[in-house]
């Protein structure tokens, strides 16, 4: 009887939960191991800190090379590792890249060329080095010394500062740093950041702060209308926000598993 | 210098066809020489709301392919001689656009017209990037109602960051607010989005307000743009928008209830 009872009062060794992680997504578009490797190197010789041990996802949605119709992932993968970061994974719907991937042992996610996003993954590209035909990021990506490379031993904060209303179908991304907006955000436009997210105007999109997991990070907004937001994958879905907060200037952070939502 | 106007929404059947053939038209009777293309391939439309169609001989992508000159193309409208239509090819789809071929139009339109409208097919896709590539200005048509406004805010973004202007780094796309088919009544019983609520989500600027108005059906039935019926409240207001769009400033109307006179008020709306 003993041990049933003790089996019956500890508690189950896991739980399964529901998160948001960003990863950084490579856009592949022809197959060029050493083009590839060059890219990659350069990106870390600019931030080793950020960059080292990096996780990434291959996307193979673009991918059109005449030469070499399915690329060689192991190749891919072993020239990634000797870069410093990690191939988690592969977003491709062609089977033969889908069974590919699966021999290589990688993870294969669904595609998001008909998600909510394709900017996102040409913006991420683009941040890679790795450039795609044309840049589709929001034009707000370019804000002035936001992209300069940060020395080498020293990687200081990259806060990214939008002026401009972030629209439905937008994603901005603060890689490193804090994200500052000064403008709208309509619903459909989702914010992200390795730091804080203020923005100073409506929030009514998506705000994701601490994506690579700091729970110190914060979200600031002059008004909460939010669809959903996140700190280091903990999130609420707008449905929890339409309480007291809802449309007031509101400060969320993360205590513990909680979000806590308090006036500012 | 000729000014690029492409009228645009994102959303299918808001009104950008409707639009497109006033706002040239007014232009035109403005005294500004005016060309109206018509982007949407395959889904030929404008010529029908311009009365033209039955004198459409070349279209936008012959002009594209060499096939015909530019000259043989442009239709005179009926009622201005101001005003020209590039009408849309019936038989081929959007990728007959390319933004060269788009681009060589265009720059052999701006030589001779003073104002190039562009009539933007509805989605996302490459006929409406195309519509709104080359563009200085941007008329945003938008229904008060979610969808709308959703898909409007959508093409704003896709103007600030996919337009040539965006491209090149230049000064961005004048952007215009044109609220279509509104109704004070159904804005009031709640049915509809207002002319606020729309104005604080895009936080463009408002270039006008038209009327959700049984004359705009009169109209295109008749080919005749509905700008053209002087009486009616959405020629009204298309005549303001274009006045507005060409620098003048004038208040906005139609936005509220006619307020009722004594005798409705005493003795009811309806005999
Ligand atoms: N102000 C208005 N009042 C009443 N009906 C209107 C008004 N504006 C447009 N309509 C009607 O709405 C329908 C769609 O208009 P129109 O063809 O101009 O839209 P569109 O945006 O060009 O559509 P598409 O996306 O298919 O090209 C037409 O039947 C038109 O008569
Ligand atoms: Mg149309």
């Amino acid at each position: 009887m003993a041990p049933a009872t003790s089996e019956l009062v500890r508690p189950p060794c896991l739980k399964f939960k529901g998160n948001l992680v960003a990863i950084t997504t490579l856009e592949l578009l022809y197959y060029d191991p050493t083009g590839l490797s060059e890219a990659l190197e350069e990106k870390i010789a600019q931030a080793p800190a950020l960059f080292t041990n990096h996780p990434i996802i291959l996307s193979l949605e673009k991918y059109d090379d005449a030469e070499v119709p399915l690329p060689d992932l192991r190749m891919i993968q072993s020239v990634v590792r000797n870069a410093g970061m990690i191939l988690v994974g592969i977003r491709a719907d062609a089977p033969e890249q889908i069974s590919e991937a699966q021999k290589a042992g990688l993870p294969v996610f669904p595609p998001a060329k008909n998600g909510r996003s394709p900017e996102t993954t040409e913006a991420n590209a683009e941040d890679m080095g790795r450039s795609t035909e044309t840049s589709s990021a929001p034009k707000q990506e370019e804000a002035p010394a936001t992209r300069s490379a940060a020395p080498a031993e020293l990687p200081t904060p990259q806060n990214l500062v939008i002026t401009q209303p972030v629209r439905s179908g937008q994603q901005i991304y603060a890689r490193g740093g804090d994200l500052i907006v000064l403008a709208p955000v309509s619903a459909g436009a989702e914010l992200l950041a390795d730091g804080n997210i203020h923005v100073y105007a409506p929030l009514r999109g998506r705000a994701l702060a601490g994506v690579r997991g700091l729970e110190s990070a914060r979200i600031f907004c002059q008004s909460l209308e939010a669809e959903l937001v996140s700190i280091a994958g903990q999130y609420k879905i707008s449905e929890d926000l339409t309480g007291p907060h809802w449309k007031r200037p509101t400060q969320i952070t993360l205590n513990g598993e909680k979000l806590s939502l308090t006036d500012i | 210098m000729s000014k690029i106007i492409v009228v645009t929404s994102g959303k299918g059947g808001v009104g950008k066809t409707t639009t497109s053939a006033s706002i040239a038209t007014g232009l035109a009777l403005r005294g500004h020489k005016t060309v109206v293309i018509d982007f949407d391939v395959g889904l030929r439309n404008l010529d029908l709301i311009m009365n033209c169609e039955r004198r459409v001989v070349y279209d936008f992508v012959n002009v594209i392919n060499g096939e015909a000159a530019l000259s043989q193309a442009l239709i005179k409208d009926k009622h201005s001689d101001k005003l020209f239509i590039l009408p849309a090819s019936q038989t081929r789809d959007k990728d007959a656009l390319t933004q060269e071929g788009v681009e060589k139009v265009l720059n052999e339109l701006s030589k001779t017209f003073d104002y190039i409208v562009c009539d933007s097919p509805a989605g996302i896709e490459h006929g409406a990037l195309m519509a709104l590539y080359f563009a200085d200005e941007a008329v945003v048509v938008t229904n008060p109602e979610v969808s709308s406004v959703r898909d409007s805010d959508r093409i704003l973004g896709i103007i600030h960051s996919k337009s040539k202007r965006a491209a090149m780094g230049l000064e961005p796309i004048k952007e215009h607010l044109l609220l279509t088919r509104y109704s004070p009544e159904r804005v009031k019983r709640g049915e509809m989005l207002s002319v606020q609520d729309v104005e604080e989500i895009l936080s463009i600027p408002l270039l006008g307000v038209i009327p959700e108005s049984q004359s705009v059906l009169t109209a295109s039935n008749q080919g005749v743009p509905v700008i053209h019926d002087e009486i009616s409240d959405a020629g009204q207001a298309y005549l303001d928008a274009v006045a507005r769009l060409l620098g003048e400033s004038k208040e906005h109307r139609f936005l509220d209830l006619p307020k009722k006179g004594f005798f409705k008020r005493m003795f009811g709306g309806t005999a």
